[in-house]
């Protein structure tokens, strides 16, 4: 047995003894997210159990290095534990925009101090970050931020407005853009700093989403102290680390156009609402539209799988995180769209049993979003064309 | 499988692109046309690519082949799609290939494997008999006589019909019209007695034929594989012709893409580059994301198909209707974005649309792999 072989069936092994039946197939209601943080409220003792087996292997950040507390995998090995996690359909044993979007630009850019102290709170879902970017005035224009850091000396005082702050409201911690030089040009006097959301002078205002939650917040700062070792890399130096955390944030956005739909697919859904007709689904326009998104849904999976291949064995850059984020939020959109002609009228009764809780319709809702968020649609396509088509 | 090429892959896709390039690029593909070729490609280009060794890609060594697996002969194909150039490889070396491979006895394989892998034979599949694909509803009909068969009916749209050495032949020894059961395949010579030949003209400037079967005596010895048990062998020849023709329509997009975005670096209106146009920019860049998700279907299919893998025929269902609609995207956004120029025969761009049309319509379009795709996939 080679050795990827034996990891696979220790990893088997493992997991068939650690992860909870009930983590095996997707939540009711459709929300299968664990946050983490100080104050979550997990929503089973076996989905705490879960986070926290997972967490102690460091497989809530596999391939991240061992002395943080990661699993220390290699691309391989990450691989065949999505593969496995996969086939017994588990649940992500934690979410969290530590691990998907701060961590990653941790371990390229922070100080050792940082790492050691950020980062083994992540793995093991006790601290919950969010991510302070966009302003009422800097949205697809991000370096046109105003929110001021001043400088004190060892720290920072700043002012200033952020807004659309996914759980700003429910996280710990903040990693933040900062105006720390108002001469310098646009992206060169910006900072990305952290700071703790309870320090005095951080309010989150939720703000409420047509889909009916509020996961997002405007959040003000008023005269907010951050300390300087906290700034990540070099002070006025943090506009190339921003925008590599959004390459991270990306990937994981357009990861999501897979996103399960509780084990079945949308073939499988639609056949089974509207019934089948000497093999064929009834309603050929729908049947049409559904297997042209399971046609696109399958060469999308092929193509993030194809760029990762491509990464591993050094082949060129592929297609970029800017493709896969367009591509697959515009599918996630489409295939909602379907879902919502697939169940008809159910499908826009907000509460009740029909639409399972109002699941469908919010969810629905909630998708117009991801087109939006981590950079528009738009914004992706002129960063294919100028960056990887060199349009001018 | 990782999806990337391994070395030999990469190797041969970069000869491949190397000799097109020099000895087929689209401008012989205008001679011939101007020339008014009857087999739509140079006669010393066939001759140079069987010395290659491109006629074996697919024939199993014990009959004197390479096999070198689809991959490989994938890589050839995507850049016939570059250069638009004709040759009897994709009916010869792939349809040809697939069909003896998979139902021909050891004998047929034996003698006829070779003979592709050498070049001494061409041959040609004679499947659809309308305008529309449709392998169920084959209605020619072959029947039982003492020592072989009498084959009566008629084929269209057969490429490569007017210049194979043997035809293969889907007909019907039983059942009828839409039945899957009683379709038998026969090898038949192009010249036999009774067998009537009439080229047509289509918009690719390549040989396509219209070919009656009257009363056409066969020997037994003519039947490939068991009688009235073809529909497996022909779907399994022409998943294989269809994965190969959405490589070529992967080469045809590519190339539109490539020739466009120069042409966007190069047009000045308004004082400025057309390339500096968000209108086109966005369209351009969709146009690219489209591209990058035909590779890797066309890619797993390959692959899929070199591993034996069960889900080959579903994936080159999907592959056939993702390389039909970006292929159509691709052709068209070249043109468009060209402006007048583009609508010019002398200008190349629009003979990859004139390309692309057939190569997708054949063996079914977008619809019709769409459908199939929801049918295997239970719906
Ligand atoms: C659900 C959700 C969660 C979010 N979470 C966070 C978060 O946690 N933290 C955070 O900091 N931000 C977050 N955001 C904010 C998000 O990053 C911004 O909304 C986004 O970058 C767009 O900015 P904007 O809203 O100001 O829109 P605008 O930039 O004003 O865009 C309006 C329209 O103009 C288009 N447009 C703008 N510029 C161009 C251009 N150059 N070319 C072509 N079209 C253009 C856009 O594509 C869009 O269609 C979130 C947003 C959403 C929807």
């Amino acid at each position: 047995m080679s050795e990827l072989q034996a990891f696979r069936q220790e990893t088997r092994d493992w997991l068939d003894q650690n992860c909870p039946e009930s983590m095996r197939h997707s939540a009711p209601g459709g929300d299968e997210m664990c946050w983490g943080g100080r104050n979550y409220k997990f929503v089973s003792e076996d989905q705490k159990q879960w986070m926290e087996r997972m967490a102690a292997k460091g497989w809530t950040a596999p391939d991240w290095p061992t002395e943080y507390g990661g699993g220390g995998l290699d691309k391989a090995e990450h691989k065949i534990l999505k593969e496995e996690l996969a086939k017994i359909n588990a649940r992500s044993p934690l979410d969290s925009f530590g691990i998907w979007m701060i961590g990653p630009a941790l371990l390229k850019f922070g100080s050792e101090a940082l790492k050691q102290q950020h980062l083994p709170p992540i793995i093991r879902g006790e601290i919950r970050w969010c991510q302070g970017y966009s302003e009422p005035g800097a949205g697809s224009d991000l370096a046109g931020l105003q929110s001021k850091g001043e400088d004190m000396g060892d720290h920072f005082i700043a002012n200033g407005q952020k807004v659309w702050t996914s759980y700003g409201d429910k996280a710990d911690w903040m990693f933040c853009l900062l105006r720390t030089d108002s001469e310098a040009k646009k992206q060169m006097g910006i900072s990305l700093v952290l700071f703790d959301m309870e320090t005095p002078g951080v309010t989150p205002k939720p703000i409420k989403l047509i889909s009916g939650s509020s996961p997002f917040c405007e959040t003000f700062l008023d005269d907010v102290r951050v300390e300087k070792d906290q700034v990540v890399g070099e002070i006025n130096q943090g506009w190339t680390i921003a925008k590599y955390l959004l390459t991270h944030e990306r990937e994981m956005i357009g990861g999501m156009g897979m996103a399960d739909l509780g084990g079945k697919s949308l073939g499988q859904i639609a056949a089974k609402t509207l019934g089948l007709e000497h093999g064929r689904m009834r309603n050929p326009l729908l049947r049409g539209e559904v297997a042209k998104w399971e046609i696109d849904g399958a060469c999308f999976a092929l193509t993030a799988e194809r760029v990762t291949d491509e990464v591993k064995s050094g082949h060129g850059v592929g297609a970029t995180s800017a493709m896969l984020k367009y591509y697959g939020t515009e599918l996630n959109k489409r295939r909602f769209e379907t879902l919502l002609k697939i169940n008809g009228s159910d499908a826009m009764v907000w509460d009740g049993e029909a639409s399972n809780g109002g699941w469908l319709p919010r969810t629905w809702l909630r998708t117009k979003g991801n087109s939006i968020e981590g950079g528009t649609s738009e914004v992706q396509l002129n960063v294919i064309a100028k960056n990887i088509l060199g349009l001018g | 499988m990782a999806l990337v090429l391994n070395e030999e892959q990469q190797m041969l896709k970069e000869s491949a692109q190397g000799f097109l390039a020099e000895f087929a690029p689209v401008a012989e593909m205008r001679k011939q046309r101007d020339a008014g070729s009857e087999t739509g490609y140079a006669s010393n280009l066939w001759a140079q690519m069987v010395d290659m060794g491109w006629a074996a890609i697919l024939v199993p060594e014990a009959y004197g082949g390479l096999e070198f697996g689809h991959v490989g002969m994938g890589q050839i194909v995507e850049q016939t799609g570059r250069t638009l150039t004709a040759s009897p490889l994709f009916a010869t070396a792939i349809l040809g290939v697939t069909a003896i491979k998979t139902a021909g006895s050891e004998e047929q394989k034996t003698a006829l494997l070779g003979a592709i892998a050498s070049g001494e034979i061409t041959t040609a599949l004679a499947v659809d008999e309308t305008a529309h694909h449709s392998p169920t509803q084959i209605s020619m009909t072959a029947k039982k006589q003492a020592g072989g068969y009498v084959l009566d009916g008629a084929k269209r749209f057969v490429a490569d019909g007017c210049t194979a050495d043997k035809l293969i032949v889907a007909a019907r020894t039983a059942g009828d019209a839409g039945d899957v059961k009683g379709i038998s395949l026969f090898v038949v010579d192009r010249t036999a007695a009774g067998v009537e030949v009439e080229r047509t003209d289509m918009v690719d400037c390549r040989n396509y034929a219209n070919i009656s079967f009257n009363n056409v005596e066969v020997s037994e010895a003519a039947l490939l594989g068991a009688e009235g048990k073809g529909f497996g062998p022909l779907s399994a020849t022409l998943d294989a012709g269809n994965v190969y023709l959405s490589a070529e329509l992967l080469g045809i997009a590519q190339e539109s893409f490539d020739r466009t975005l120069q042409y966007l670096k190069e047009r000045k209106q308004f004082g400025v580059l057309i390339g500096s146009f968000q209108g086109l920019q966005h369209r351009a860049a969709d146009w690219w994301g489209e591209i990058e998700l035909c590779k890797s279907v066309v890619l797993k299919v390959l692959q899929a198909m070199d591993e034996g893998d069960a889900k080959a025929p579903i994936l080159a269902s999907i592959a056939k209707a993702k390389l039909s609609e970006v292929a159509e995207l691709a052709s068209n956004e070249a043109l468009q974005m060209h402006g007048g120029i583009g609508m010019t025969d002398e200008y190349e761009i629009g003979f990859f649309m004139k390309r692309a049309r057939p190569a997708q319509t054949m063996f079914g379009d977008k619809s019709y792999h769409t459908d199939r795709f929801a049918l295997l996939a239970g719906y």
